[in-house]
């Protein structure tokens, strides 16, 4: 049976790509996941058995909250594409179109989508990170799927230009 | 598509997408889709969503992982540059002094979640560093234009406003700003002393237990939180315990009116 570090240090590159996805930026992203790991680790001694996976996403989770709400109080903010060019993981601009869809979720909707989509969270396991009931988290897929499409069908909102 | 017994509700399309469903739904979802081509262009966009999130996303977790996450070198309390970690770590792990000593513990309900209320005045110190230093634009509204202001933020924030006067400590309303807080609106009014000095008061709606004065001392600045009737306040000023806790004695005697409730 592997340590309680060893499974923390199993989850690293899965935190690292949903971290990379929420903040879509490298930095950003691992300095997320280090500060959750710091607290994982420090925070051992709270653990009790359970899903250590689901736990730590919900820090990660809830640090990248913290993070945004101090965002966006920090102007100013640059745009939306000037952040595109450094996470770009190929050459293709269809995974640029689907990274800036993305970034016009609502944070709990982007969550909820990247944790299912992206991490292979069951619902159940959602329902958890997020502290809310299933349906909510179905809802929240809805909704996030639903703006995905219309973003990427061209009805593309008109705030995007922040600069 | 959303009566209870239609063959394929919208919540069993996306499960079905997810992988949620039980075997003998998907099938029948699977069927069904076979005659609804509306519904199947719809799944198939959300499956052409999903893969290609995989695989914008998928390859980081093939990266190799960088030296400062290693666990080794985070158990030696190393870890290497962060940027905006000892932030978010102030913001969260503050530990609070309640104000003790003075006699002017207002309120009982010492055991409000720290965490919260400790986000709020570290929001709230993060504007007032950011504000206080401005000289041309310091606010939004200046202190000559008060009804409009009170009018203004009373409306945004969805409570009655009631800026407090504090020149009978020598501070002169300066004026105020609106900035985003924890769940929607955030007031931010800003005075200033005879030398210069400035306080902030900054306001916002929270779900924050009702929690007694809570003092917090950072390098430059330092704050008092408190959190009354579902509105939290943070006074923040130049890190002088004394002359802070005066000025946050008397706003708090100001808004701690009955006519400052909330509607």
């Amino acid at each position: 049976m592997a340590t309680f570090r060893q499974q923390v240090e199993a989850t690293i590159p899965a935190l690292r790509r949903y971290a990379r996805a929420l903040t879509r930026d490298a930095d950003t992203a691992d300095d997320l996941v280090q500060d959750t790991l710091v607290r994982a680790l420090r925070s051992e001694h709270l653990f009790h058995g359970g899903e250590l996976r689901s736990w730590l996403y919900t820090i990660l989770t809830n640090l990248n909250r913290n993070r945004l709400r101090s965002l966006a109080r920090r102007p100013p903010l640059s745009s939306i594409e000037d952040n595109d060019a450094p996470d770009l993981a190929g050459p293709e601009a269809g995974g640029r179109d689907i990274a800036r869809a993305l970034a016009t979720l609502v944070d709990e909707q982007r969550d909820a989508l990247l944790l299912v989509v992206l991490e292979g969270l069951t619902y159940r396991e959602v329902a958890e990170v997020q502290g809310v009931p299933i349906g909510t988290v179905m809802s929240r897929l809805a909704r996030a799927r639903a703006q995905i499409k219309s973003y990427l069908d061209g009805e593309r909102p008109a705030l995007r230009r922040v600069k | 598509m959303t009566e209870p017994h239609s063959p394929a509700r919208d919540d069993e399309l996306h499960a079905f997408v997810d992988g949620e469903l039980p075997a003998d739904r998907r099938e029948a979802v699977t069927a069904w889709l076979a005659e609804n081509p509306e519904q199947a262009a719809l799944v198939a966009a959300w499956q052409a969503q999903a893969e290609a999130i995989r695989l914008h996303y998928g390859a980081v977790a093939e990266e190799p992982v960088p030296a400062r996450l290693s666990i080794d070198a985070l158990m030696r309390g190393g870890g290497g540059r962060r940027r905006w970690w000892t932030l978010a770590a102030a913001a969260v792990l503050a530990a609070f002094l309640v104000g003790g000593g003075t006699g002017w513990m207002a309120r009982g309900a010492t055991a409000a979640a720290p965490s919260a209320s400790g986000s709020i005045t570290a929001d709230a110190l993060e504007a007032h560093q950011l504000y206080v230093v401005e000289v041309r634009h310091p606010v939004e509204v200046p202190g000559s234009e008060r009804d409009h202001m009170t009018a203004w933020l009373s409306k945004r924030l969805g409570y009655a406003q009631q800026i407090p006067d504090l020149h009978g400590l020598g501070l002169k309303l300066v004026g105020g700003r609106l900035l985003p807080g924890p769940t929607g609106a955030a007031a931010m009014y800003m005075y200033e002393g005879p030398s210069g000095e400035r306080f902030t008061l900054y306001c916002a709606r929270t779900t924050t237990p009702e929690s007694a004065l809570r003092f917090r001392e950072g390098n430059r600045y330092a704050a008092v939180t408190w959190v009354s009737d579902k509105a939290a306040y943070v006074v923040s000023g130049p890190a002088e315990r004394a002359r802070l806790e005066q000025v946050s004695k008397a706003i708090y005697d100001q808004v701690d009116k009955d006519d400052w409730k909330k509607s």
